[in-house]
């Protein structure tokens, strides 16, 4: 078993939306390289709470990388160093001992803080309420093997649809942007027969919305794609420009 | 009280469709000016949510994440079962009704459970058409592939996030309804209390988590999809916020609760790693299609997986259940890899864990096939405990994962409060005392999109012509009182005990006493530590920070006091089943070479447990269960 660590977490802190916040430093002894970020969080709480101080206040639910409930940048980066890996499932053997380890949350205008590392992300919903759907009621439905569909665009729909709506995306952006989200969105059903009729439509409303909710435009840095969990692709973004264009130009 | 089950008489296969048409209608002006409240929107919440929406009802739905798509549905890896026959292997709907039957070690009912398995293929169709990426075939067709339990092969999947797509898929229709404005979403509230009118559900005490609001909201009647309450054992495979507080509420209202006791112990989760672990990673059960599961054949063996040969491998689920192999249900794998680890074979470091191999697979059908099958599970696995399973065997234990007691429910999914409906995982209905794997996310998605919708119209086309409820009626402001004095309480206590550290000590009792295998001795020992952890908590408990902020602390402390009093029911339960029947093992009775041990003659009842408040003991009443078409038989996997 490895060794164990001692690292300085240097944690944002701040008390609900409209307070001001501030680093506070914590320096945590003898950390097991086995234990998960969440862990070390948890540790670091049940030590605050003992000692009769308010805990960090972070989200959190599946702990397995797909609820997209965990969003914190760590060392500056969304969801810490460790590529297509959320903030649950990032172990401490990838820190080194006497490391200091700087924990924020997303910081975008379209997300605000609720408390410390927690924010708001109901933007996303809204997104979605918007058009991210096919309209098909309960009970309407053909047979599932009525309308074959080839296996590689069955694949292509799937690696759209793995987004976990973490926001991650958002916060690694220079501009806010929440491109990634929503074209993995558009993407998925652009794809998709099912998806067809209500395409343009879909487009048009999604980004109306995006801009609504007040996040920036993209810029293609790339930096989305680079610290998200799941892998989501730019190649979505492009997409989403081309289905626009045609919605349109139509 | 006498438990009527409501089933429909008439011929099994025609039950469900002849009751659906002469089921009592509610005009769709009628269905306008009905509220209906639904708790919980993971799989079956968010479907039953969005279905009623569109046949016109006005829901209000309520999730204390802060979006219904992270709700724990969406951790499902392995699949959906469903009744289709794609694979021409022969699946019908009694095939599927009959295995779940066995599966569940005959402790469900049959009219539920046909009617479970007539509707399976038409969830597969409606995700479809939603736009789920379901696995295909080259030529287009949906793939399946085969689960625990079952020799046929359909279980459709969406690689290894089956639950992701399909809560997504609700999520969406669920969202299409909020933007029509006939959903009202409610996340990042709690319900923290039910409220009775006349004996009937009409409404809820909801917690504003962001805020710390009390608020009150009314209805023509109150769903529960609440999930389920593994998380009573502290470490699971649950998602972190899992709890049985919604349940536990109407409990103590008067719902009945069944089968407590009834735990699935999932066979293949990461072992434990240390004192800080705060849940368990399931790896998907589909692994074991191509895994094999073994030990070393000498006791205490330290050496290194990959020089332990062939020959000093023990496959001991092949040795003993040639006919199933490694794809006997889960009950059986959990206990078997218990006893080669107790008997002192385990592996790894603790000795706490089997292997689970996929050398064979890779060397049969290539790395690439495998690594399309299992890829982002030997991912997972290879983040969480840094070792490569392409090159060395995957380290598995067993792990609470599921729990197939809840509220009871009649064949219309009504609980023993008239008004008062439990879909999904939170009620006890279809698993008996073992669910097959694959059937968890159907029967979410059956009773969401396909039942609940037409059998509360049983309840709600009588509510037509009475006055609208609201939320000004005393009984509202009582249950808020109450709510508000104990939030207080818990911040005023001031105790040396943090919630979390409570939560491991019940954890503890219910593993060690009330987990894989069970018996008398043990079970009457917790059920006093169960006891004296209650007094703990209320005179120890420590809850920092406010009311009117976001605190984790508080929410945990108000779930955790609820886990208690079910740990004690579990117990109790437990206790009273003097046989062995699926999950539930007990020790005093099994066969000589360690098979359990169902007593039909005594046990073939539904035990459903009335709460008689803090003060009395709580009342048993039993169901028993009517077998007319299959014929009971000692569950054999050899
Ligand atoms: C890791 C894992 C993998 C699994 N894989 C499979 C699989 O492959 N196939 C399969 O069939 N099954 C699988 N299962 C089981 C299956 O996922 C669950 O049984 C099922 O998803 C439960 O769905 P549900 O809708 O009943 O509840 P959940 O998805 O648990 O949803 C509960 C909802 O209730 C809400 N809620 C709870 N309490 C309250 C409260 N007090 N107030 C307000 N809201 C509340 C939550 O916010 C949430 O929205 C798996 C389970 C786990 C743990
Ligand atoms: S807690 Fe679910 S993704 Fe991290």
């Amino acid at each position: 078993m490895s060794n164990k660590l001692n690292l300085t977490l240097k944690v944002w802190r701040q008390e609900s939306s409209d307070s001001h916040g501030d680093f506070v430093d914590y320096s945590m002894e003898g950390v097991n390289p086995h234990m998960s970020f969440l862990e070390l969080l948890d540790v670091l709480n049940e030590r605050l709470i003992t000692e009769g101080m308010d805990p960090i206040a972070f989200e959190h639910d599946c702990r397995e990388g797909i609820c997209g409930s965990c969003a914190m940048s760590i060392n500056g980066e969304a969801h810490g160093p460790v590529k297509s890996t959320t903030a649950c499932q990032l172990h401490m053997f990838h820190f080194n001992d006497g490391d200091t380890i700087t924990v924020e949350p997303w910081r975008a205008k379209s997300f605000p803080v609720i408390k410390d590392l927690a924010v708001d992300r109901s933007a996303f919903d809204r997104i979605i309420q918007s058009g991210g759907y096919v309209s098909v009621n309960t009970g309407s439905a053909p047979d599932g093997n009525a309308i074959p569909i080839d296996k590689e665009t069955a694949t292509m729909a799937f690696d759209a649809a793995a987004c976990i709506g973490c926001g991650a995306c958002v916060s690694s952006c220079k501009n806010s942007s929440a491109s990634l989200f929503v074209s993995a969105k558009i993407s998925q059903f652009s794809k998709l027969p099912q998806g067809q009729p209500e395409q343009k439509q879909r487009v048009l409303s999604m980004v109306a919305q995006m801009d609504k909710e007040g996040f920036g435009h993209c810029t293609n840095t790339g930096a989305c794609e680079a610290t998200c969990p799941k892998d989501i692709s730019m190649d979505n973004i492009s997409t989403m420009n081309k289905e626009y264009l045609k919605a349109i130009l139509s | 009280m006498k438990l009527d089950a409501k089933i429909p008489s008439g011929d099994l296969s025609n039950k469900w469709v002849d009751y659906r048409s002469s089921l009592p209608l509610v005009s769709p002006a009628n269905k306008q000016r009905q509220d209906v409240i639904i708790v919980g929107t993971g799989l079956a919440g968010a479907s039953a949510a969005a279905s009623m929406a569109e046949m016109g009802y006005n829901v209000k739905a309520f999730c204390f994440q802060d979006s219904p798509r992270r709700a724990h549905s969406i951790a499902a890896q392995g699949g959906i079962n469903a009744a289709k026959n794609y694979q021409n292997d022969g699946d019908s709907v009694y095939r599927l009704f009959y295995d779940t039957i066995k599966g569940g070690d005959y402790r469900s009912r049959e009219a539920n459970v046909y009617r479970l398995a007539e509707v399976s293929g038409n969830i597969i169709d409606q995700c479809v058409a939603q736009g789920v990426p379901f696995a295909r075939e080259y030529g287009g067709t949906l793939d399946n592939r085969s689960f625990g339990g079952v020799q046929v092969s359909r279980t459709f999947y969406a690689r290894g996030q089956t639950g992701q797509q399909l809560l997504l898929g609700a999520y969406s229709a669920l969202s299409r309804q909020i933007s029509l404005g006939k959903v009202e979403m409610y996340t990042k509230h709690e319900m923290v209390d039910l409220v009775l009118i006349d004996g009937h559900a009409k409404g809820i005490i909801a917690r504003n988590l962001v805020n710390g609001n009390i608020e009150k909201y009314a209805a023509n009647a109150v769903v529960l999809a609440t999930g389920g309450y593994g998380n009573v054992y502290y470490l699971s495979t649950n998602a972190m916020g899992s709890n049985v507080t919604a349940s536990w509420k109407a409990h103590k209202k008067g719902a009945m609760f069944s089968n407590p006791c009834f735990t699935q112990i999932h066979p293949t989760c990461i072992p434990v790693s240390g004192e800080y672990q705060s849940k368990l990673t399931l790896m998907s059960e589909s692994l074991r299609n191509d895994g094999r599961i073994w030990v070393s054949s000498k006791k205490g063996d330290k050496r290194h997986p990959s020089e332990i040969p062939e020959s000093e491998r023990d496959y001991y689920l092949e040795r003993r259940y040639p006919a199933f192999g490694n794809l006997v249900p889960r009950d059986i794998a959990s206990r078997a890899a218990k006893e080669r680890c107790d008997a002192g074979f385990g592996a790894g470091e603790t000795g706490q864990s089997v292997y689970l191999d996929f050398e064979d697979a890779i060397n049969s059908m290539g790395k690439d096939t495998v690594a399309a099958r299992y890829g982002n599970l030997f991912d997972m696995y290879a983040k969480i405990t840094d070792e490569n399973p392409y090159k060395t065997p995957m380290r598995i234990y067993p792990a609470v994962h599921y729990t197939m007691g809840g509220l009871w429910v009649d064949y219309n999914l009504m609980t023993t409060i008239p008004g008062l409906f439990a879909i999904g995982e939170c009620n006890f209905s279809d698993h008996g005392a073992n669910r097959l794997g694959a059937s968890a996310l159907m029967q979410g998605l059956a009773d969401g999109y396909f039942v609940l919708p037409y059998t509360i119209g049983t309840y709600l086309s009588n509510e037509i012509n009475k006055d609208k409820v609201t939320n000004s009626d005393s009984a509202f402001k009582d249950a808020e009182k109450e709510v508000s004095n104990k939030i207080d309480s818990y911040l005023t206590n001031d105790g040396k005990r943090t919630v979390e550290s409570l939560h491991k000590d019940l954890g503890q009792i219910m593993w060690n006493h009330c987990g894989m295998s069970r018996n008398k001795k043990d079970l009457s020992k917790a059920l006093n530590e169960i006891k004296e952890l209650k007094n703990t908590f209320w005179s120890d408990v420590k809850v920092p920070g406010k009311k009117d902020t976001l605190n984790a602390e508080l929410e945990k402390a108000d779930r955790v006091a609820d886990f208690i009093e079910l740990g004690d029911l579990m117990i109790r339960d437990a206790l009273d089943r003097n046989e062995s029947c699926g999950a539930h093992f007990r020790e005093e009775y099994q066969t000589d070479d360690g098979e359990a041990m169902r007593d039909d003659k005594n046990f073939s009842y539904v035990s459903t447990w009335e709460n008689k408040g803090d003060k009395a003991e709580p009342i048993l009443h039993k169901e028993k269960l009517l077998f007319d078409t299959v014929t009971p038989t000692q569950r054999s996997y050899k």
